[in-house]
């Protein structure tokens, strides 16, 4: 067995041992790693994370067991001191030598501390290390006693603004300090900076530029920082975060070729100037660079360990991509290929909006055909796609500025057009870096034939998820180009879309799933087809979820928001968020008793965790005797109708919104739909119930209320759009029933109101032809399905209570009357909360 | 945390050495499951009344070592009979314990037996 020694245990060092423990040689090789931090390799690029919260073993990049299971040998705090080329060996801090075959050096780097006078002051730190960020933290708490706030950060590039935000966490004052006339001057432009600048001090850190500190005032600990240009800032504590330097130390001491400003040189194999001896990371100088960014590491790893499995012939590629896309300080901030080019051979297109802080460049060749590169602040969603458009070197379209800009004649279309026009080797998963022909060569080959295959068969999408739409365009066009239907069946036991399984039950008079899946389906259904016909059966017949209760989604079947530890959330409803000091009592008693946390929600409601099963009814009994009933929190239903004050109290209000909120709440509540649905009613145009971002949004004007639909929050915020203008109450009813009727009727599976409009051929030009002018002749009958929904609404909390059957379901064991002991709570602001997943 | 999931080991019909008593059959919710507690161990029992079949598995899911695969949604997949979690929804088949849709380690199984209305589950010991 061939012995393979990796110096160094961080993130690279770390994806060195993964990639080797996945490869096919693994069998004929012992790893033994040395690290000399005590800990095992953790996520270094997401460390301020461990002031919000996050403990070391949560940045962990591996379980404790990890190294062990796979037969690796890990030396923590075992520093390396001593190469011995001849002899093959190395040697720890206390003379432990030990033998390899292949040496690997994943060493890294340290913080780059500049000459200033004064750096050894106390209150002066690098950020580097968790045992670093210990150190800040202990350090800003005395200064916190002390009453005093300054903190400064040496250095405005990428690390140095993680830093401010890590000091920022900490509840210091944070001065970014940076020599350049700009932020991260290696990716960013003037107006780039500018726009990142204006969006972090609008958070409340201060940013200082062109600054050359001369010295480091004070005594013993420090004051402030003297600049060159004779100005200061006084602080009382300073991060020093300008740059990295390659830990190389202990192998340029045993002679191997290093470049001149630090670095172990590399070739295009790894390998240093030692046949038996590669250097990975950020100790690894390759092309007279050092890459401070993980992707290339990882890559480096990859490489160095196909060479030592004796693949040569997999190679760094000439040029690495720096191409970054990230969140600092909550700003979307993305760079690609030459982003600060300003040559004679390029065009600069800008866009700036400072209301809304963002700023979008790209560089693109004189001639008008290739993107060259390009900068993204405030908003880098379309970094994936121009991406790969300067990647793949993909012809411009003929404006370019629609790249940015958007195409301004009404299309929106997607950036890259066609995606089966990218070339072949197109990355299009770049944590798998899985490429378009993998993708589509896999359906090809007739290996897959969908989705959820390509991803289990090439990974793509199963890092990040980012590529996911892109992924699933892609395999939609290779099925069609092969003359495969694809069709929108709901899974393997339909092979019908939910509005034609909607038709079926209708039609049938269905009942029962049984009815449906003998009929209609094959096997015995899976967690897709179950709730889906529960819903669409609880739509058609204003059925309850405790029908069929072992169809009904988790949540439905014990009429519960299932939370973290499998306790359940309790919410009653509380129309229009209007509540009584009688009642708002109770509810303070009844989370009192059960010792539950509580919240207010964003519904207007309170919220209540940590009910275990067995408790639920007993809180919904104490509930329902004060006059509550079920929220539906926990189904594909109505949820809240939120209001605000209206004219009742607001001396603004142009309409009663509550009195409205109450009555739509009232009239819809327990609706069975696709997804759940969210309503508003504001009394004046300022819009404090925030309708407009809700299924269905009222608000009042001169002369009645407007009507909006099909907005929602989420990840894909988006405001209702106009149905209806300066409408009466009914009227708002009749076209809310028609509207909210034929989204259930026709809406696919778990798709909200705005997806489904977007979806819908015509928009919502379409929509109120349908809704207002009845173009299918729908309406009656719509309004019909609706009335029979409205009258029949029982409360299925209060049937759950009252049948011996159901209360059965709400026992955590069916042999025993005991509780689940499972369950750890930790006391969370003198409430509790679950105890934190490993 | 691992220390839980060591305590559940699969058991073949022929390892069986105690036929545990849990319940009678209308304990359980037809074409679902239920949780039963044996020696400090939850088991999830899931009755296919569907295929007149019973099968048992840990409660625990092993993404995240809560107690809860008996709330779990049954069905099939490809004719192989399956549990998906509430929690995340992975799903295990309840044959062989083996995760469906993701990398996650294979869930231990129990062989389940009716006799007078009665449900036992093996266990060896």
């Amino acid at each position: 067995m061939k012995k393979v020694v990796v110096i160094g245990n961080g993130m690279v060092g770390y994806k060195f041992c993964e990639k080797f423990a996945a490869s096919e040689k693994f069998g004929e090789y012992k790893l033994t790693v040395f690290g000399e931090e005590p800990r095992r390799a953790y996520d270094r690029v997401h460390l301020s994370e461990f002031y919000a919260g996050k403990t070391a073993e949560d940045l962990s990049m591996s379980s404790v067991s990890w190294y062990e299971e796979n037969n690796i040998d890990l030396h923590t705090s075992e520093m390396i001191t001593e190469i011995n080329r001849e002899d093959k060996t190395v040697a720890n801090h206390r003379g432990d030598t030990y033998s390899y075959d292949y040496l690997v050096l994943a060493t890294g780097s340290s913080a780059f501390v500049p000459p200033i006078p004064g750096v050894e002051k106390e209150g002066v730190f690098v950020y580097r290390t968790i045992e670093d960020l210990e150190a800040i933290e202990s350090y800003a708490k005395k200064l916190k006693a002390e009453g005093k706030t300054q903190a400064a950060v040496l250095g405005g590039g990428l690390l140095g603004l993680e830093a401010a935000n890590a000091v920022k966490e900490l509840g210091l004052d944070a001065h970014v300090v940076e020599f350049a006339p700009r932020l991260m001057p290696r990716q960013l432009d003037q107006g780039g900076s500018d726009m990142l600048q204006a969006k972090i001090e609008s958070l409340g850190l201060s940013v200082h530029l062109s600054k050359q500190t001369d010295f480091i005032q004070g005594g013993h600990a420090i004051e402030g920082l003297q600049y060159v240009d004779n100005t200061e800032l006084k602080v009382d504590m300073l991060v020093i975060s300008a740059g990295i330097r390659p830990r190389d130390e202990v192998a340029k001491e045993c002679g191997l070729e290093a470049g001149l400003r630090g670095g172990i040189i590399v070739d295009h194999k790894m390998k240093t100037s030692d046949d038996y001896i590669y250097a990975i990371g950020e100790v690894a100088l390759y092309n007279n660079m050092i890459y401070g960014l993980v992707a290339p590491g990882y890559d480096m790893a990859e490489i160095a360990m196909s060479q030592i499995t004796g693949n040569s012939d997999n190679t760094m590629v000439e040029h690495i991509d720096m191409s970054t896309q990230l969140k600092l300080i909550g700003t979307e901030v993305a760079s690609f290929g030459d982003a600060l080019s300003d040559g004679d051979d390029t065009d600069a297109i800008v866009y700036e909006n400072k209301r809304n802080g963002i700023y979008k460049r790209i560089n693109v060749s004189k001639d008008g055909t290739k993107l060259l590169g390009g900068i993204l602040i405030g908003d880098s969603s379309d970094y994936n796609a121009l991406f790969q458009i300067y990647n793949t070197a993909m012809k411009l379209p003929e404006n370019p500025e629609d790249l940015i800009l958007g195409n301004r004649g009404g299309d929106s279309g997607s950036l890259l057009g066609d995606v089966m026009d990218l070339p072949d080797d197109a990355q299009i998963c770049s944590c798998e870096s899985i490429s378009k022909g993998t993708i589509c060569g896999v359906i090809q080959e007739g290996t897959c034939d969908n989705l959820g295959d390509v991803i289990t068969c090439t990974k793509a999408g199963t890092g990040c998820g980012g590529c996911k739409p892109m992924v699933k365009d892609l395999v939609d066009a290779t099925l069609k180009s092969l003359g495969k239907e694809v069709k929108d069946t709901i899974c393997e036991h339909f092979e019908y879309n939910r509005q034609e399984l909607f038709d079926i039950v209708k039609l049938k008079g269905y009942r029962k799933f049984d009815e449906v899946i003998d009929h209609h389906g094959k096997g015995d259904g899976c967690e897709t087809c179950k709730p889906l016909i529960a819903s669409i059966m609880a739509s058609i017949y204003a059925d309850t979820a405790n029908e069929e209760a072992p169809i009904q989604d988790s949540n439905d079947r014990f009429l519960a928001n299932i939370q973290r530890n499998g306790t359940y959330s309790v919410v009653p409803r509380i129309p229009g968020g209007e509540i009584t000091p009688e009642k708002l009592i109770v509810l303070g008693q009844v989370g009192k008793k059960y010792d539950l946390y509580t919240k207010i929600t964003g519904g207007q409601r309170v919220d209540f965790f940590g009910a275990r099963l067995d408790q639920l009814p007993k809180i919904w009994k104490d509930l329902i005797d004060h006059g509550f009933e079920s929220g539906h929190a926990y189904g594909k239903s109505l949820r809240t109708v939120k209001s605000c004050v209206g004219s009742t109290w607001c001396r603004y209000g142009m309409d009663e919104s509550v009195s409205f909120a109450i009555e739509l709440e009232e009239r819809y509540k327990g609706l069975r739909s696709p997804h759940k649905l969210k309503g508003g009613v504001s009394g004046c145009i300022r819009e404090c119930a925030e309708a407009r971002c809700k299924d269905f949004g009222v608000i009042a004007v001169e002369g009645g209320w407007n009507l909006y639909v099909c907005g929602n929050g989420g990840a894909n915020p988006k405001h209702a759009e106009l149905l209806a203008e300066q409408i009466d109450n009914e009227t708002v009813i009749k076209y809310l029933d028609r509207f909210l009727m034929f989204y259930i009727r026709t809406a696919a599976p778990l798709q909200r109101t705005a997806k489904w409009l977007d979806t819908l051929e015509g928009g919502i030009e379409y929509l109120k032809e349908v809704v207002i002018n009845d173009k299918l002749g729908l309406a009656e009958g719509l309004e019909e399905e609706m009335s029979k929904l409205v009258n029949t609404f029982q409360c299925e909390w209060t049937q759950a209570i009252q049948d011996k059957e159901i209360m059965k379901r709400f026992n955590h064991f069916v042999n025993t009357d005991e509780p689940d002991d499972n369950l750890v709570f930790v006391p969370l602001r003198n409430q509790k909360m679950p105890e934190h997943w490993k | 945390m691992e220390e839980i999931l060591e305590i559940y080991k699969t058991t073949t019909i022929e390892d069986v050495n105690v036929w545990f008593e849990a319940a009678t059959v209308s304990d359980f919710p037809k074409n679902g499951g239920a949780c039963i507690k044996y020696k400090g161990k939850q088991i999830a029992v899931f009755n296919f009344e569907r295929k007149n079949t019973w099968y048992a598995c840990q409660n625990v899911c092993p993404h995240k070592m809560e107690m809860v695969l008996s709330r779990g949604m049954i069905g099939d997949q490809n004719g192989i009979p399956k549990v998906a979690c509430p929690m995340h929804k992975k799903t295990f088949s309840l044959e062989n314990g083996e995760n469906l849709n993701g990398d996650l380690a294979p869930i231990a199984t129990y062989p389940v037996k009716i006799e007078d209305n009665i449900v036992y589950v093996g266990f060896s010991e």
